[in-house]
């Protein structure tokens, strides 16, 4: 037992990231990362939401109680939603929600938000290595000591 | 004399509620009534003229009346209304849920009222058997104690800083028209927390909401909280626990706090039912700032203002974004 945590500990930790990216911008700018064969950090998981404004704010609250370390959360640029208006709302809500959770004792690292447009392979790429950055410097998540 | 004044409002709510039932203005009353128990106050419905010695008006007048007035009712309700009924009044409009054509407000120009919690600190596990407020003091008898607080130091904190101690709308206005109003209102009492480490502010918290016992008073006692099924009641999916575990608890104190956001209007409702004591209004305060300071808006004051999660802005702040570097 004490000889498997020793090991886990000398390994490098390695943050778990729930993405919420949006169908029309952010899952294609994603994809082109993909065919561009840009290389980013593998720890992000994702989820493609039809719109940001798809995203409850229960979807970010209960992934931080499962355990998620970091949470990223990506729309199309003001102006570019498919919906019109779905990400000014969703922005609306995430700005509440981070400051809330901020006031509370979370740490606003846990929580990214960002516009990545179909086109920004590029950016991507770079947005994931900040998240990951942002996420390692406050390391793992043990705020809801509950386990389901 | 603050007595008197007291004294008289309650005796003009009574005649202008008999007058009005009388005049079958209205079909129903809503008001408050002496409590069961001292330093407590509850709502009372009266739909008889002959009842109208029921209402009282006093420091322990803490309820939310507004939580009262259903969507689909018909009636002619006539509704007493310190400031932030009537400003849940004004934001349930806003929102769809009332009709404003079937509401009488009778608005009361509200002193403040009781921070209940903060006496039983003071007293202790001991039982009040009789309280009285007199002269700008409390004077309490228990079993075999005496005691006499200053009223002052016991109102409620939401109360020192409203500025809205008489309706936004009102019919019929008893009491002082244009009461004082405190100066500007800037948050310092979140200094405190907001100025502690991630770390230091989870710890104080998990220590407050440690103490919930999940009996959803404050979730009954909101004016805002409408919604005929409950986030926290919904099985299909079942999306947070329920038990009285902290982790649980502060789930749930966040979300109702996220889903009064932009709709509070301060009342103090649910602090003043919480049977643990423990001070809710401190997170919906800072969601008042919040909204008061990214969208520059405060619930209840307007008709016509939107409500800010029912809309937006292309240049809202968003200083929070993550950018490339």
């Amino acid at each position: 037992m004490t000889d498997k945590s020793k090991e886990k500990s000398t390994e490098e930790w390695k943050p778990k990231i729930i993405a919420f990216l949006c169908n029309w911008c952010s899952y294609a700018g994603a994809d082109l990362a993909g065919v561009s064969r840009i290389q980013y950090p593998p720890n992000i998981r994702v989820v493609r939401v039809p719109c940001t404004g798809r995203i409850n704010p229960f979807f970010i609250i209960k992934s931080l109680a499962y355990g998620w370390d970091g949470i990223l959360v990506s729309g199309c640029h003001p102006g570019d939603c498919h919906y019109i208006s779905g990400n000014y709302i969703a922005r609306r809500r995430f700005a509440i929600l981070r400051d809330l959770m901020t006031f509370l004792g979370i740490e606003p690292e846990r929580l990214n938000f960002t516009w990545v447009s179909a086109a920004e392979g590029e950016r991507f790429a770079k947005i994931v290595r900040k998240t990951v950055e942002n996420v390692k410097s406050v390391g793992p998540n043990k705020i809801f000591n509950k386990k389901w | 004399m603050v007595i008197n004044i007291i004294d008289d409002i309650e005796k003009s709510i009574r005649e202008t509620a008999k007058k009005l039932l009388e005049e079958k203005k209205v079909d129903l009353i809503i008001g408050y009534t002496k409590g069961s128990i001292p330093l407590r106050s509850g709502p009372c419905f009266i739909t008889d003229a002959s009842q109208t010695g029921m209402l009282v008006w006093n420091q322990s007048c803490d309820l939310n009346l507004a939580k009262y007035l259903a969507k689909n009712d018909d009636r002619k309700i006539g509704i007493i209304s310190k400031g932030c009924v009537g400003r849940a009044i004004v934001h349930l409009i806003v929102e769809k849920q009332l009709n404003k054509e079937n509401i009488t407000i009778i608005g009361i120009s509200c002193e403040g009222v009781l921070n209940r919690a903060k006496i039983m600190v003071e007293i202790g596990d001991k039982e009040i058997i009789e309280a009285n407020i007199e002269d700008n003091k409390i004077i309490i008898k228990g079993k075999d104690f005496n005691k006499t607080l200053p009223l002052q130091d016991y109102i409620n904190q939401l109360c020192i800083t409203c500025h809205y101690k008489i309706p936004p709308i009102s019919d019929i206005i008893i009491g002082n028209k244009k009461p004082e109003k405190p100066p500007k209102d800037d948050f310092k009492d979140l200094n405190e927390i907001e100025s502690k480490s991630s770390n230091d502010k989870m710890e104080y918290f998990k220590k407050e909401l440690n103490r919930c016992i999940r009996c959803y008073a404050c979730r009954e006692a909101c004016p805002m909280c409408y919604c005929s099924l409950c986030f926290i009641d919904q099985n299909k999916p079942v999306w947070f626990g329920k038990t009285a575990d902290i982790s649980d608890n502060f789930i749930f104190h966040m979300i109702r706090a996220f889903h009064v956001a932009g709709r509070c209007v301060s009342c103090g409702a649910c602090s003043s039912v919480c049977p643990m004591g423990i001070d809710l209004n401190f997170i919906t305060r800072k969601l008042e700032k919040i909204v008061k300071e990214r969208f520059d808006f405060e619930s209840g004051i307007n008709l016509e203002a939107p409500p800010p999660m029912g809309t937006h802005k292309f240049d809202d702040k968003q200083e929070f974004m993550i950018e490339e570097d």
